[in-house]
């Protein structure tokens, strides 16, 4: 419907410079990959056996389960929405698998189940979000309590130990490699999300959903549909990550992962992923998990505290919001410039 | 109807001096000073000249009425009152004195108000809070005076003869409502020129009453009004004169009494009747389109017609009929609810713009650019967007076919562009538009609806477009139209269905359609009814 | 349909376009809602568990949720600007071990001193995050992660320099987290003094209704010439000051400080105020509803407890109440806007 307000007879386009898809991803990602090799290269000046598969491998097991939950998340952040409740989904998952194996349960099935906890769990996210419209950063931090409530419900006080020898493999490399299998795993999940956002209609349909979910409705994109599908996949991959995470600790208990919701976000904003929606690459989110991880090893090489990490982290973040953020402000001023220099009466 | 001894809200009698300086007011203006004049004003987009040396004065105490066609340039006109844009030509005197509005603050200091059709409170404050904030009204130490607000606000509303409870909250007002809290604003900012952008198009009788006594106040005190509005009985009610402008160009002036509305309408269409081109459409096919009863409450009831294959049916009516709605309501971007769609023979599931895809249905919309395509997408993927499932095999998109699949569309639409990968945002707004059809033709549909194919578009490109649409029914494509500019409405429709206020008044043939019958069927006169 | 206007009008009472709809009133006494389902536990609770209504149990009903009604309050603010403060807990942590380093070394500080010395440590802090959030125009929620990151990260740096207990700090202060003014725990008195100040100035001033509006429609805020980012900065800054206060409140409750100091109540915070009818999206809610919203979320806690529940059930339970929080707050609106539209279909076009 017209509305005065709205434009008349060619009323002028915005004077930006065009942010081309494509450009502004290349440079984000181009700009990760520095900062990685700078710390590759930060590390090997300060050790000389950085540089090396050990190194790898254990920067690569420091990874696991965060950067696995991370993939997902991009996918969220990219429609627009957020899901808070991942890390209380893998301590969900973590404690159902502890409670099924203390009851005897075989591993097996009992890691089926946890799927299915998760992806329910996702579900009821997804349903919350979609079918009631309700904000998802609030009603997250609300199943956030909820699902870690249900896991200590579950577990209570109990630790599970004494999983099959197996699984223990999990936290070893593989044959003679020095990659470990968590690692892999990863790579395979990141490989096959990539694959997803940026080769499939999918995935298109993700960016179109941030971008302007209005225009992707118009065209036939099922929205909701969509946004449910992804947290449903969420709670998968972090019940996935609670086992793998249970398996790598050796043990279950109700305050696996507690806390790790911020690290699994951070990972996603350092990738470049706009918080606004619309913007961001699963590569960007690897080089940020292999960033942190590297960085995370070479401090800890040069004796710099896990807190003093933190640091560091925060302030990457932080950087990694507001460099774009000024580049933006940068064009919104000589746009209003622009326009202004062209009405003068 | 003007009845000037009776306040129309309380019925209670008004004192001869009351009635006589209403009187006054709404009579003769011409001894007075003009309040406001903008003097040759000219505003150019581009190549397009919104408004060309247009010129209009206002007078105290009187409603004047600003009229036109979609597009005419009295939204550009009220924009530049309101300090939004500048003009490139022509210069603003406010009471003789020559002024810069360079900025919307700088026209409400002045003195000039603008209420638009959607009005923006705070819908978690209080009416009170809504008319003075930013300038609230204060006790020691910074502390909002409440009551003092509550009091001034009453004051107002008395004022205008209203009766808003001051102290509630503002969510949960009425539009009339919040339209009255939007002129107590404008009142308690002693706003001198209040200009009112389609005041009754939410109203229901009553509140048009309502309104039109407060309008009465307001030119009592003094205010200038103006009232530009579709709805001519209306201004024939409530102003006193009327400007029209057409094509960005003034029209003329005159008192309301020295006119009436078949010669309005003519001043507002005027040019030369525009023959219908024998296009020879071939209107012989089947029905495609069957909308039966369509009913969307509150919105448009009732809608019932056909589109056949190989014709272009044309939705002709003014801003607010219901036509977009309607649009909508057969793609199923809203629900409806009463009434059904057919394609083809088949019911379309309600709501569901993918059934309506899969029907063979394509949607042009309206706003291209928050609704047609993704400004910061590349060109080429948004030609793909509705046919991403057509474009992969097994989940992947073939970007080979992706990309011929655009390059095939703008070269047959003649697109000027870059490269394929830029984004929408860099391309004018025809291209743009090219890019919208290219994405829904690409998907071969059987219906194409299409909401105002050409607005803002440059001539070169409209024409390209009719072409386009004439070609596509030719090729057996049924093609429903909405176009608030009625010559692109005669030159190349079929038929024409005219919608008033979410209702169907009249439907013409290529015979009987002419550019005023149109007009006035679009305000409410069919042809049956008496003027 | 055209009616005379001596017999209805828009200003008859059934009519009511211009009385506050019902349902809105529902909304205006969320914080009755709230002291009322709080009244409902309490009592059923001390039903089944008597001591549950001992004086001890409610001093300690009364003392538990004072640290976080306290960033409840803070956190209000920044919310009612559409806008959060991820910081809270972490300022909380480096607020409460700097006040504890500050006995250490001057084990005469008086009491207002130090509580003083909070608020400045947690005002430094907002000022820091306000400054980014509103003149960088960040997202808030990215930034205040991040901030998060940094001040934990330097707030456990610092920790481990020294360990602070209860040895290092003057029974005054300690008292101040122990002990009942009048049977009331003086905690309490503290938030309870909070909550009418920022109250008082959230109703009455100036710059408080203009946060109000930010959040309620931030476009007619701009147009309404309101100082957008000084307002947003000011909640920043007293969102921090509040955190710093807890935190000083919180040392002298806990009598001791580890790195881990006010962890994850940030999203208590947020929980409370929104429990308590504060807008996740801003513009409305108030500081009592968001301190009653601790209030409450604490005293189901601890009934649960005292019900014989174990206490694996409080967070299942505090995120269900969350979320039933944020579902009723969304089904008032869908159906104020529903009634809105029949009023208009009943009133018709003409």
């Amino acid at each position: 419907m017209e509305d005065i307000k709205d434009a008349e007879i060619g009323e002028p386009l915005i004077d930006l410079e065009p942010r081309g898809g494509l450009v502004k991803l290349v440079r984000w990602e181009s700009g990760l990959v520095i900062v990685l090799i700078a710390c590759i290269v930060c590390g090997t000046l300060t050790f000389k056996y950085f540089f090396t598969p050990e190194t790898f491998f254990f920067s690569g097991l420091d990874i696991g389960e965060i950067a696995m939950m991370a993939l997902p998340m991009t996918f969220i952040i990219i429609t627009g929405e957020i899901d808070l409740s991942v890390a209380s989904i893998l301590g969900l998952s973590a404690s159902t698998l502890g409670y099924l194996f203390l009851h005897g349960w075989n591993i097996w099935p009992a890691m089926i189940v946890c799927l299915l906890v998760g992806a329910l769990a996702g579900a009821f996210n997804g349903f919350l979000i979609t079918r009631l419209g309700l904000p998802s950063i609030a009603v997250t931090i609300g199943t956030l309590s909820l699902y870690r409530g249900i896991a200590s419900i579950i577990l209570g006080t109990n630790t599970a130990v004494g999983f099959p020898q197996w699984t223990l493999k999990l936290s070893l490399p593989i044959g003679r490699s020095e990659i470990a299998y968590d690692f892999a795993i990863f790579v395979v999940m990141s490989i096959v999300f990539a694959v997803v956002l940026h080769l499939t209609s999918f995935g298109r349909s993700l960016y179109a959903i941030g971008l302007q979910k209005e225009t992707a409705f118009f065209s036939g994109i099922r929205v909701n549909r969509i946004k449910f599908r992804l947290y449903v996949l969420s709670g998968l991959v972090c019940a996935f990550a609670g086992i793998l995470y249970t398996y790598q600790e050796a043990s279950a208990n109700n305050s696996t992962g507690l806390g790790l919701e911020l690290n699994v976000v951070a990972i996603a904003l350092l990738g470049g992923v706009s918080i606004f929606g619309g913007r961001g690459t699963i590569v960007g989110v690897v080089l940020a998990a292999c960033i942190l991880a590297v960085l995370t090893t070479w401090l800890t090489d040069i004796d710099v505290s896990g807190e003093v990490q933190n640091i560091i982290v925060g302030g990457l973040l932080l950087l990694s919001v507001l460099v774009p953020n000024a580049r933006d402000g940068f064009g919104r001023i000589r746009a209003a410039v622009h326009r202004r220099a062209s009405e003068s009466s | 109807m003007n009845d000037k001894s009776q306040n129309h809200l309380t019925g209670d009698a008004v004192s001869e001096e009351d009635g006589e300086r209403m009187a006054d007011a709404s009579q003769s203006t011409s001894s007075l000073k003009p309040l406001i004049v903008l003097e040759h004003a000219t505003k150019v987009f581009g190549a397009v000249r919104a408004l060309n040396d247009v010129t209009i004065e206002l007078f105290q105490g009187e409603a004047h009425a600003l009229l036109g066609e979609n597009g005419a340039g009295k939204s550009t006109l009220v924009k530049i009152l309101a300090g939004v844009y500048q003009p490139d030509g022509g210069s603003i005197y406010l009471d003789g004195t020559r002024v810069h509005l360079s900025s919307p603050a700088a026209a409400r200091d002045a003195g000039i108000s603008v209420i638009y059709q959607e009005p923006t409170l705070f819908p978690d404050l209080t009416v009170a809070e809504n008319i003075f904030m930013g300038r609230q009204i204060l006790k020691s130490g910074r502390r909002v005076n409440r009551s003092e607000m509550v009091k001034r606000a009453d004051e107002v509303f008395e004022q205008l003869g209203v009766n808003i409870e001051a102290s509630r909250v503002a969510r949960g007002l009425s539009v009339a409502d919040q339209q009255i809290v939007e002129i107590a604003k404008s009142i308690s900012f002693n706003a001198k020129v209040i200009v009112m952008d389609e005041p009754t198009a939410a109203l229901t009788e009553v509140e048009v009453e309502r309104l039109f006594a407060v309008v009465k106040t307001l030119k009592s005190q003094g205010a200038a009004i103006l009232y530009v509005s579709h709805r001519l009985h209306e201004v024939f009610e409530i102003c006193q004169r009327v400007t029209i402008l057409r094509d960005g160009a003034f029209v003329k002036t005159s008192a309301i009494e020295d006119t009436d509305i078949d010669d309005v309408i003519r001043s507002m269409v005027g040019r030369d009747v525009v023959a219908m081109t024998s296009a020879g459409n071939d209107t012989s096919g089947e029905n495609v389109l069957e909308v039966e009863r369509l009913t969307r409450e509150g919105v448009f009831t009732d809608i019932s017609f056909n589109v056949k294959a190989g014709e272009i049916v044309a939705l002709a009516g003014l801003v607010g009929a219901g036509r977009t709605e309607v649009a909508r309501g057969i793609f199923g971007i809203d629900r409806v609810d009463a009434g059904s769609v057919k394609v083809n023979g088949k019911i379309l599931k309600n709501a569901s713009p993918v059934a309506a895809m899969n029907a063979g249905v394509g949607f042009v919309p309206e706003d291209r650019r928050q609704q047609g395509l993704v400004m910061e997408m590349a060109i080429d993927r948004n030609v793909a967007l509705a046919s991403l499932r057509s474009l992969s095999r097994f989940g992947f998109i073939r970007k080979a076919s992706e990309r011929k699949m655009a390059y095939d569309w703008s070269t047959r639409l003649s697109l000027k562009y870059g490269r394929l990968s830029n984004t929408a945002m860099t391309l004018s707004g025809g291209n743009q538009q090219k890019v919208v059809l290219a994405k829904w033709l690409s998907r071969r549909p059987q219906l194409l609806i299409i909401d105002e194919p050409t607005r803002g578009i440059d001539i070169g490109t409209k024409s390209e477009v009719h072409r386009l649409l004439v070609e596509l029914v030719n090729q057996g494509v049924a093609v429903l139209m909405i176009s608030s500019e009625l010559p692109e409405v005669l030159q190349i429709s079929d038929r024409v269905l005219v919608l008033c206020e979410g209702r169907l008044i009249d439907e013409f043939s290529r015979a009987d359609a002419n550019e005023t019958a149109i007009m006035r069927a679009a305000t409410g006169f069919s042809r049956q009814k008496q003027s | 349909m055209s009616q005379s206007l001596e017999h209805v009008g828009v200003n008859e009472p059934n009519g009511g376009s211009t009385k506050t709809p019902l349902i809105l009133k529902v909304v205006r006494f969320r914080e009755f809602a709230i002291l009322f389902a709080l009244i409902v536990v309490f009592v059923a609770t001390s039903l089944k568990n008597t001591s549950f209504a001992s004086t001890a149990s409610v001093q300690g009903l009364l003392a538990g949720p004072a640290v976080i009604i306290l960033i409840a309050i803070g956190e209000t603010l920044v919310i009612i600007t559409r806008n959060v403060d991820l910081t809270v807990g972490s300022v909380l942590g480096l607020s409460a071990y700097l006040v504890g380093d500050l006995y250490v070394h001057y084990p005469h500080t008086p009491v207002i001193i130090a509580l003083l010395f909070g608020v400045v440590v947690g005002s430094a802090c907002g000022v820091v995050t306000g400054a980014i959030v509103a003149y960088a125009r960040v997202p808030s929620l990215a930034v205040t992660l991040g901030l998060l990151y940094m001040i934990r990260g330097i707030d456990a740096v610092i920790v481990n320099a020294v360990q602070i207990n209860s040895n290092n700090l003057p029974g005054g202060f300690i008292n101040v987290g122990a002990n009942n003014f009048l049977g009331i725990p003086i905690l309490m008195w503290i938030a309870i003094v909070v909550v009418a100040v920022v109250g008082y100035f959230m109703r009455n001033f100036r710059a408080a209704r203009e946060m109000y509006a930010i959040g309620s429609n931030p476009e007619a805020a701009l147009l309404a010439g309101i100082p957008i980012q000084r307002r947003i900065f000011s909640a920043f800054v007293v969102s921090g000051a509040l955190a710093g206060l807890a935190g000083a409140l919180w040392l002298a409750e806990f009598a001791t400080v580890g790195s881990t100091a006010g962890t994850g109540y940030e999203l208590d915070a947020v929980a409370a105020a929104v429990v308590g009818g504060v807008a996740i999206f801003g513009g409305s809610g108030t500081v009592l509803g968001a301190a009653l919203g601790a209030l409450f979320l604490n005293t189901i806690n601890q009934a649960l407890v005292a019900a014989g529940v174990s206490s694996f059930w409080d967070l299942a339970v505090a995120g269900l109440l969350l979320v039933l929080a944020i579902a009723f707050d969304r089904y008032l609106i869908v159906r104020s806007e529903r009634v809105l539209r029949v009023e208009g279909r009943q009133r018709g076009r003409h």
